[in-house]
C-alpha cells in the first residue's frame, strides 16, 4: 500500500522543507518496522521546486495471517479464507493509517524541532493515494474531504477490465490538492483512511480507537459528516468482539459455497434495525399485534421469528403476558435480543416470564406446543415458497396455538414508497412479497386445512387504491368437533392432555 | 436349612421396593442380591444432600433425589432397587406411581423382622444407637398394617420374608419379561388382521410356504414351514368375518405347536371379556363370532378363553430389531409392562375426538416414531402397506374386501392374497395411515443440539452444538426442500505438503500416501474448477412425486455443497434437469441401473456463475487494488533510484509483487466466462451416487467414468441434433499403479501439463472407490492443486521462497479427519436413501455433514 505527499516551493521556501517537517531526509530511503511489515519512506523527487515523499508499507501477507489469533485446530487460525487472500497488502486502509502514525509521529503532532515555525505554515500540498477503498464511493470521499479544504479528484477503478459486467471496484484513485498545514493533512488521512475503508479488521486493537479520535481534534467537531465518521469508528470497534464470536461457523459454511459470509450471515442488519423505514410502521405493527393478543386474552405467547426482540420487549411490559417466548433461527439475532433485553441483569421475576430459543419453522418443535398465541410478524416472506407448507404444518398443525397473528408486507403498497425502486422488494432477504389477494389465498387455505377461522386487518394507513402498507391475518382455532369418546369399541380415549393435534377427517 | 431357601422372582426390569423397619437388614439384603449401582438408598441420598445420613431435616430433599435417580434408571430400562423403610403407604404410593410412569412393574419385598432383632442391630451402630424406641415401634406397627394391602396398592409381586432366618436364606431370581423374545430371530412371517377370514388365511399361509395340518374332520389345526419359519399374528383374528372359530383353531394350533406367535387385538380382548361372562355390546362384528361359536364345544370355548387370556400385549423380537403388536407402539413402551402400554398396543393412540362416522380420531404416532426397532402392526385398515419411519401397518382390510397381507422378516418382503369377497361393510372408508410427505415434516429434535450419528463405515460421528446451530440456520433459511436434499458432498483433504522446489502440492505425495495405505491402483481425475453441485434427477414427474414426495411438478434438484438451490430461477433448474434426463435416457442408464431417479455428484462451470459475488467482492478486488497500487510504487521507486537513492532491493521486491499480482489475476480469470441462459454453462458429473434401492458409492471409478462418458456422448449427440451447445463435460483421467514408478512419472507429467495450461489440478482416488485399510476407511480421494491455481488460495505472492517455506507448515490432520467423517456421513445418507429409510434418517446424516462443514479448519486446505 502506497501514498505520496508532494509540495511545491521556490528557492526562498524550498519544497524540500517537507523533509524537515516529516523528519525524513530526502536523499535517503528509510525503513521502519511495523507490526504488519516494513514501512519505507523515500523521495521520488526532491528539488526546491517540487518534493514528493512516498510512504510504502510492504505488508507481509503471511505474517498478517499468523498474527490472527492462532487458536484454531492444528495451529490453523480460526478464520475465514478472506483473511488469507485480501486487499490489505495493496489498499490504503487502517494499516496505512497506523504506518502514518508510526513513521510520521512528530509531523502528525505538528512538531519540528529544527524549524519550529514550519509546522504552522500552510503548504501547497498534493496527496495521492492510488488504491483507496471507499465504501460510499467517490461521493462520500468528496463529502468527507472537501469540507476540510481539499480539492478532491477521486477516480473510481473498475473491478476487472476483462469483465466490464462486474462493474466498479470499491477503490478510488484519490488525488487531493489544497493549502493546508502538513499536520492537518496527516491527521485527516489518519482518521479518514480507515473511515472510508470501513472494513472489519480483526487485527486493529481496540485502544487505537481513542488515539484516532484524538487525531480528530480541531476538525472533526464541526465536520458535516461528523456523525458518520464517529459511527463507523464505533461500529468497527464493536465488530471486533462480536464478529470473532458469532460469525465463524456461518462464515465457514458460506465459504464452502464460494459465497461471501454476508450472504448467509444477514439475519442481523448491522447498520439499521431489522425494521424498514419509516420506523413508525414498525411501531404500529407492534401496536396492532398487541391489540389482537389482548382481545384474544392471550397470556402465553410465542414470537416466532423474534429477530432482535423488539416485540418481546413490548410484550414483557404488559403483565397480562405471563410467558413470552422468542424463537429465531439465527443465533446471532438471539444474542442481540438477549443483549438488548439485558437478560443477564433482569430481575428474576421478570426473567421467569421470558425465554429465547433457537428454533426453526422448517421443523416441528415440541417446545412450542400448548401456547395461547403465536405471532409471526414479518416472517413468512423470508421463507422460500416451496418450504411454506412445512411452516404451515409446524405452526397450525403441530404447535397449534389458539390464536395466530401473521403480518407481512402488502406488495401493492410498494408503489407508495418513494425510496423503493419499482419492482424491488422491501428487504434483500424477502423471498416474495404478496399482494392482498395472494396473502388471503394462502391464509384462507391454511386456516381451512387446519381448522382455524381467519380475519384480516390493515396495519398502517390504508390507501384507497393499494391498501395498507402491512397486511395482517388473525387466525383463531375453531372449537374441536365431536365429543371425547370413552372406551369406544375400536379405540379408547387415550386422554392425552398435551398436544391436541387434530387430524382432518377425510 | 438349605430347604428353607426361598426363591424370590423379580422381573428383570422392575422397581423393587424394599419394605422394612430400621435395622431389619434391607441394605445387607440389597448388597447381597443386587449390584451396588442398582440400589438407591435413602440414607445415601440424605448424605449426598446434607452430609449426614441421619439428618431427618433433609428427608424431603433426599427423597426428591432418590426419585430422580430411580426415574433416570427406569427411563433407560434398568432394574432399580429402593432401599428405604417404605413402611408408610404414602412413600410406597409415590414409588408405585414412579414405576407406572416408566411402565415397569413395581415389586415389593418385605423384611418382616422382629422388633428386638432390629433394636439389637441398631444399638450396635453408633449413628443409630440413640434412636428412640418409639420410632422402631411405630415402624413395626405401620409395617404390619401395610403387608396385606400391598397388592391392592399396585405391587404386582409381593414377597414377604418372615424373620431374620428367612431373610438370610432368600435368593432373588431374575425373570425375563413375557414380551422379551429378543432371543428369537425367526425368520418370521408377520400376518395382518384376519377377522375370521379363514380361507384367505389358509391361502396366504400356503403362499408363504406353510404346510397345513388337518384334523379328522378336515379342519386346519396347524401349519408348519419346512424351513422352520415362524408366523406372527398381529391380532384381530376374530369378528366380522365368516369363520372366526376356524381362524382361532388354526392360530391356536400353530401357537401351541411352536409354529407361531400371536399378540392380542382389541377384538380378542373384547371377545375374551365376553367369554368370561362380562357384559359387552355385540357390535363391530362380535355378534357374528358369537353366533359362529355356538356350534363349538365347551372344551373349545374354554381353550379359546385360556388362549385369549394368555396373550401378551406385544413382543420384542430378533435382538430388539423388531416389535410386533396390534395397534402400534411408541419406542418408550417397547418391552415395558403397564396398563397403558397394553392399552396402547391394543387400541393405538387417539386424540380423544371422534370423526364424522362417530369413530375415534387416531393420533398419528408413527409420524413421530424415531425408534431403531421396526414396529409392525395392524388395527387400522389401509389400502396398501407403506413404511412410515420404520413402522408398517399390515391391516389391508381383508374382511372389507381388501387383501390379507404378510411381511417376511428380515427380508422385508410383502406377500398378500386378495379377499374372496366383501365380508363386511366398513363403517368408514379406508384411510391412508401415511399421509402425504408434505404433512410429515421433520422434527427439530432430529437435528438440533449435540448429536451422535451412527455410521456403518466410520462408527459414531459427533456433531457439536454450535455447529448444529449454524447448520440449522443455513438449512432453514437457504436450503432446498429437505426431501430433495438427500446428500451433501464431503470436504476433501489435499495431498501431504510437498518439499519440491516451488511447489506446495505435488502428486508424488498423493501416490506415496496411497502406496503406504496398500492401495495399488489409482485413478487421477481432472479437477474441474467451478462450483460443486449435487443433482437429483427423476425420470418423470411421477417418479419425483412417488420417490421424493414432490407435489409441485419439480423433477429433481441441483443444489450447492451447502444445500442452496444452484439457480435462483426454478425454471433454469428444470432446464438443466431436462438435459441431464435426456442424456441418461440416451445412454440407456435408466434401464441398465433399473431406476427412475439418479443422484449425481458434479462440478458446475464456470466458477463465475455461482461465485460471482465472491469473485467481485474478494478476488477481483484484490487484483484491482494490486494493479492500482503496485505500478505507482514501482514508478516512484524507479524515480528515486534514478536520483541515486539506494532502493534497489525494495524496487526488486515491488516488481516481483507486481508480477505476482498479475499472475493472480490471470489465475482467477481462467475460471470465469460470461454465460447466456444455459449457453456456456457446463456440468461435469464425476460420480453417480445412488439409484433406486442401491448405493453406487462403492462402484469403481473406472466403471463410474464409463457411465459418465456415455452420458457426455449422449448429451453431445442430442446437442448436435438440436443444434444447441452441449451441457455435460467429460472428465480427463489417467490410471496409476503405485508399484510402478514409470506410471507415476507419467501421471506427474500429465498433471504438470494440465496445470501449466490453466487446469486447477487433479483428484487422486483409489480405483475401487470405497477402500478399508488396517486403520479403517481410506481417504476416498486427495486433491493435488496446480501451482498457479494455488495463488487464488494462498495469495498472489505465495510462491516467493520466504513465504513458501513458512506456508509449508500446514497442519493436515484435522482436515483429513474431517474429510473421513464427512465421507462416512455422506455414504450413510446414500445408504439410508437407497434402503428407503425414512426421511428423518437421511436428513440426520445430511444435516451432520453441513454441521461439520462449519468446524474450524484451515480454509486453504
Amino acid at each position: 500500500m502506497f501514498l505520496t505527499i508532494s509540495t511545491t516551493g521556490d528557492d526562498a521556501v524550498p519544497a524540500t522543507d517537507l523533509g524537515f517537517l516529516l523528519h525524513k531526509h530526502p536523499e535517503r530511503a528509510q525503513r521502519f518496522s511495523t507490526a504488519y511489515g516494513d514501512a519505507h519512506v523515500f523521495y521520488p523527487e526532491a528539488s526546491a521546486e517540487r518534493c514528493t515523499a512516498a510512504l510504502l508499507l510492504d505488508v507481509d501477507p503471511v505474517a498478517l495471517v499468523r498474527r490472527g489469533k492462532g487458536k484454531g485446530r492444528g495451529g490453523a487460525p480460526y478464520s475465514a479464507l478472506a483473511q488469507y487472500v485480501n486487499d490489505r497488502p495493496y489498499a490504503a486502509s487502517s494499516l496505512l493509517a497506523v504506518a502514518v502514525r508510526t513513521v510520521f509521529s512528530s509531523a502528525l503532532k505538528g512538531r519540528c524541532d529544527a524549524q519550529p515555525e514550519l509546522p504552522g505554515q500552510q503548504l501547497a500540498l498534493r496527496v495521492e493515494v492510488p488504491a483507496l477503498p471507499a465504501r460510499g464511493g467517490a461521493g462520500l470521499v468528496r463529502r468527507l474531504l472537501e469540507p476540510l479544504g481539499w480539492t478532491v479528484d477521486a477516480e473510481v477503478l473498475p473491478l476487472d477490465e476483462q469483465f466490464p459486467g462486474w462493474g466498479d471496484s470499491r477503490y478510488v484513485n484519490l488525488v487531493l490538492r489544497g493549502r493546508l498545514r502538513l499536520s492537518e493533512a496527516l491527521r485527516h488521512l489518519y482518521v479518514l483512511l480507515p473511515v472510508l475503508d470501513d472494513a472489519k479488521h480483526y487485527w486493529v486493537s481496540a485502544d487505537e480507537v481513542d488515539k484516532l479520535l484524538r487525531a480528530g481534534e480541531g476538525w472533526l467537531a464541526g465536520h458535516p459528516e461528523q456523525e458518520l465518521i464517529t459511527r463507523r469508528y464505533l461500529a468497527r470497534r464493536g465488530a471486533l468482539t462480536r464478529d470473532a464470536l458469532a460469525r465463524l461457523e456461518l462464515a465457514r459454511l458460506a465459504e464452502a459455497d464460494d459465497t461471501a459470509p454476508e450472504e448467509l450471515d444477514n439475519a442481523v442488519d448491522e447498520d439499521a434495525d431489522t425494521e424498514e423505514r419509516p420506523v413508525p410502521l414498525a411501531v404500529r405493527r407492534r401496536e396492532a399485534v398487541l391489540r389482537v393478543l389482548r382481545e384474544a386474552g392471550a397470556q402465553r405467547v410465542l414470537d416466532l421469528g423474534c429477530g432482535q426482540g423488539q416485540l418481546v420487549r413490548e410484550l414483557l411490559k404488559k403483565r397480562a403476558f405471563t410467558e413470552v417466548v422468542g424463537v429465531d433461527v439465527s443465533v446471532r439475532a438471539l444474542e442481540e435480543a438477549a443483549r438488548r433485553l439485558r437478560l443477564d441483569r433482569m430481575p428474576e421475576r421478570l426473567a421467569a416470564r421470558v425465554k429465547l430459543l433457537q428454533g426453526s419453522l422448517a421443523y416441528t418443535d415440541r417446545r412450542l406446543e400448548g401456547y395461547d398465541a403465536a405471532v409471526l410478524s414479518e416472517v413468512v416472506e423470508h421463507v422460500d415458497p416451496p418450504r411454506l407448507p412445512a411452516l404451515e404444518h409446524a405452526v397450525f398443525g403441530a404447535a397449534r396455538p389458539s390464536t395466530v397473528v401473521v403480518t407481512t408486507p402488502n406488495a401493492e403498497y410498494n408503489v407508495r414508497w418513494e425510496s423503493l425502486p419499482a419492482g424491488r422488494m422491501r428487504h434483500p432477504d424477502h423471498r416474495f412479497e404478496w399482494d392482498r389477494r395472494q396473502f388471503r389465498a394462502w391464509a384462507d387455505a391454511s386456516a381451512q386445512r387446519h381448522g382455524y377461522a381467519v380475519e384480516y386487518r390493515p396495519v398502517g394507513d390504508e390507501d384507497p387504491e393499494v391498501g395498507p402498507p402491512t397486511q395482517m391475518a388473525v387466525f383463531r382455532a375453531e372449537e374441536q368437533g365431536g365429543v371425547p369418546v370413552e372406551a369406544a369399541e375400536d379405540g379408547r380415549a387415550a386422554g392425552r392432555d398435551g398436544r391436541k393435534a387434530r387430524r382432518e377427517a377425510r | 436349612m438349605t430347604d428353607a431357601r426361598k426363591l424370590l422372582g423379580v422381573p428383570d426390569l422392575s422397581l423393587v421396593v424394599l419394605v422394612g423397619a430400621t435395622g431389619s437388614g434391607k441394605s445387607t439384603f440389597a448388597r447381597r442380591h443386587f449390584a451396588p449401582t442398582q440400589v438407591v438408598s435413602s440414607d445415601v441420598c440424605r448424605g449426598l444432600v446434607a452430609d449426614d445420613e441421619n439428618d431427618q431435616a433433609a428427608t424431603p430433599d433426599a427423597f426428591d433425589l432418590l426419585h430422580y435417580i430411580a426415574g433416570k434408571r427406569l427411563a433407560s430400562g434398568r432394574l432399580t432397587v429402593v432401599d428405604a423403610t417404605n413402611v408408610q403407604a404414602e412413600a410406597r404410593r409415590q414409588l408405585v406411581a414412579l414405576a407406572r410412569e416408566h411402565d415397569v412393574l413395581p415389586v415389593a419385598i418385605v423384611l418382616d423382622v422382629p422388633e428386638d432383632v432390629c433394636a439389637e442391630r441398631n444399638s450396635r451402630r453408633p449413628d443409630r444407637a440413640h434412636l428412640p424406641g418409639r420410632v422402631l415401634a411405630r415402624q413395626r406397627r405401620e409395617l404390619r398394617r401395610s403387608v396385606r394391602g400391598l397388592q391392592r396398592e399396585g405391587f404386582r409381586k409381593v414377597h414377604v420374608l418372615n424373620g431374620a432366618a428367612e431373610v438370610d436364606a432368600a435368593a432373588v431370581e431374575l425373570e425375563k419379561r413375557y414380551n422379551d423374545l429378543r432371543h428369537l430371530t425367526g425368520p418370521f412371517d408377520i400376518v395382518g388382521d384376519i377377522h375370521g377370514c379363514r380361507s384367505e388365511l389358509e391361502s396366504l399361509l400356503a403362499r408363504l410356504g406353510y404346510e397345513a395340518v388337518r384334523d379328522g374332520q378336515g379342519r386346519t389345526v396347524d401349519a408348519r414351514h419346512p424351513e422352520g419359519r415362524t408366523a406372527v399374528f398381529v391380532g384381530d383374528l376374530v369378528d366380522r368375518g365368516p369363520d372366526s372359530p376356524g381362524v382361532l383353531r388354526l392360530v391356536m394350533g400353530m401357537v401351541a405347536a411352536g409354529n407361531a406367535l400371536c399378540v392380542p387385538g382389541n377384538h380378542e380382548n373384547k371377545f375374551g371379556r365376553f367369554l368370561k361372562g362380562r357384559k359387552v355390546q355385540h357390535t363391530h362384528g362380535l355378534a357374528e363370532t358369537v353366533a359362529q361359536m355356538e356350534g363349538e364345544s365347551e372344551e373349545f370355548k374354554e381353550r379359546v378363553a385360556a388362549f385369549v387370556d394368555s396373550l401378551v400385549s406385544h413382543y420384542v423380537l430378533d435382538g430388539g430389531a423388531l416389535v410386533v403388536c396390534h395397534a402400534g407402539l411408541i419406542e418408550k413402551y417397547h418391552g415395558r409392562t403397564s396398563g397403558r402400554v397394553r392399552s396402547f398396543a391394543l387400541y393405538g393412540d387417539t386424540t380423544g375426538e371422534t370423526d364424522e362416522y362417530g369413530l375415534p380420531v387416531r393420533y398419528p404416532w408413527a409420524e413421530e416414531y424415531r425408534g431403531r426397532a421396526a414396529v409392525v402392526y395392524g388395527h387400522t385398515p389401509v389400502p396398501s402397506p407403506s413404511w412410515v419411519n420404520n413402522t408398517l401397518c399390515l391391516d389391508t382390510g381383508c374382511v372389507f374386501g381388501g387383501r390379507l397381507t404378510a411381511l417376511r422378516w428380515p427380508e422385508r418382503e410383502l406377500v398378500d392374497v386378495p379377499a374372496e369377497k366383501v365380508w363386511y361393510e366398513p363403517a368408514r372408508p379406508l384411510e391412508r395411515e401415511a399421509p402425504d410427505h408434505a404433512e410429515r415434516p421433520l422434527e427439530l429434535t432430529d437435528v438440533a443440539g449435540r448429536r451422535i450419528v451412527e455410521t456403518a463405515h466410520h462408527g459414531r460421528v459427533s456433531v457439536r452444538e454450535q455447529n448444529a446451530a449454524a447448520a440449522l440456520e443455513v438449512m432453514s433459511r437457504f436450503s432446498v426442500d429437505p426431501r430433495w436434499l438427500v446428500y451433501l458432498p464431503p470436504t476433501m483433504a489435499p495431498c501431504a505438503t510437498s518439499q519440491e522446489d516451488g511447489f506446495l502440492e505435488h502428486p508424488k505425495e498423493a501416490f506415496a500416501a496411497y502406496r503406504s495405505a496398500g492401495v495399488a491402483r489409482l485413478v487421477c481425475e481432472e479437477k474441474h474448477m467451478g462450483s460443486r453441485a449435487v443433482a437429483v434427477v427423476c425420470r418423470d414427474e411421477e417418479a419425483a412425486r412417488r420417490r421424493f414426495g414432490a407435489a409441485d411438478r419439480t423433477t429433481g434438484t441441483v443444489h450447492t455443497r451447502t444445500g442452496r438451490p444452484f439457480f435462483d430461477d426454478p425454471a433454469t433448474t428444470e432446464q438443466v434437469l431436462a438435459r441431464l434426463r435426456e442424456a441418461v435416457g440416451g445412454a440407456g442408464l435408466w434401464d441398465e441401473l433399473g431406476t427412475d431417479w439418479l443422484l449425481f455428484d458434479a462440478e458446475l462451470l464456470p466458477w463465475s456463475l455461482k461465485a460471482s459475488g465472491l469473485l467481485r467482492h474478494q478476488y477481483a478486488s484484490v487484483g484491482a487494488a494490486a494493479r492500482a497500487a503496485l505500478p505507482g510504487a514501482v514508478a516512484a521507486l524507479e524515480s528515486a533510484a534514478g536520483r541515486g537513492v539506494d532502493v534497489r532491493e525494495l524496487l526488486e521486491r515491488q516488481r516481483q509483487r507486481d508480477a505476482s499480482a498479475r499472475a493472480f489475476t490471470d489465475a482467477y480469470r481462467r475460471y470465469c466466462w460470461t454465460v447466456d441462459g444455459l449457453d456456456g454453462v457446463r456440468l461435469a458429473p464425476f460420480q453417480i451416487l445412488a439409484a433406486e434401492g442401491r448405493s453406487l458409492a462403492g462402484v469403481g471409478h473406472l466403471d463410474q467414468l464409463g457411465w459418465l462418458d456415455r452420458l457426455v456422448a449422449a448429451d453431445e449427440a442430442a446437442a448436435e441434433t438440436a443444434g444447441r451447445p452441449v451441457l455435460l463435460q467429460g472428465t480427463a483421467r489417467t490410471v496409476v499403479d503405485t508399484e510402478d514408478p514409470q506410471s507415476e512419472a507419467a501421471a506427474v507429467e500429465w498433471w504438470l501439463r494440465a496445470t501449466a495450461s490453466g487446469g486447477e489440478g487433479m483428484v487422486v482416488k483409489p480405483e475401487q472407490a470405497l477402500v478399508r485399510g488396517g486403520k479403517g476407511l481410506v481417504q476416498p480421494g486427495v486433491k493435488c492443486r496446480g501451482k498457479e491455481y494455488l495463488r487464488i488460495v494462498y495469495g498472489p505472492d505465495y510462491t516467493a521462497p520466504e513465504h513458501l517455506t513458512r506456508l509449508r507448515s500446514r497442519h493436515l490432520g484435522h482436515k483429513r479427519s474431517l474429510a473421513l467423517r464427512e465421507y462416512a456421513l455422506g455414504l450413510e445418507a446414500v445408504d439410508r436413501l437407497a434402503a428407503g429409510e425414512p426421511l428423518w434418517r437421511v436428513h440426520e446424516a445430511v444435516f451432520a455433514v453441513l454441521a461439520l462443514e462449519s468446524e474450524p479448519v484451515d480454509p486453504r486446505l
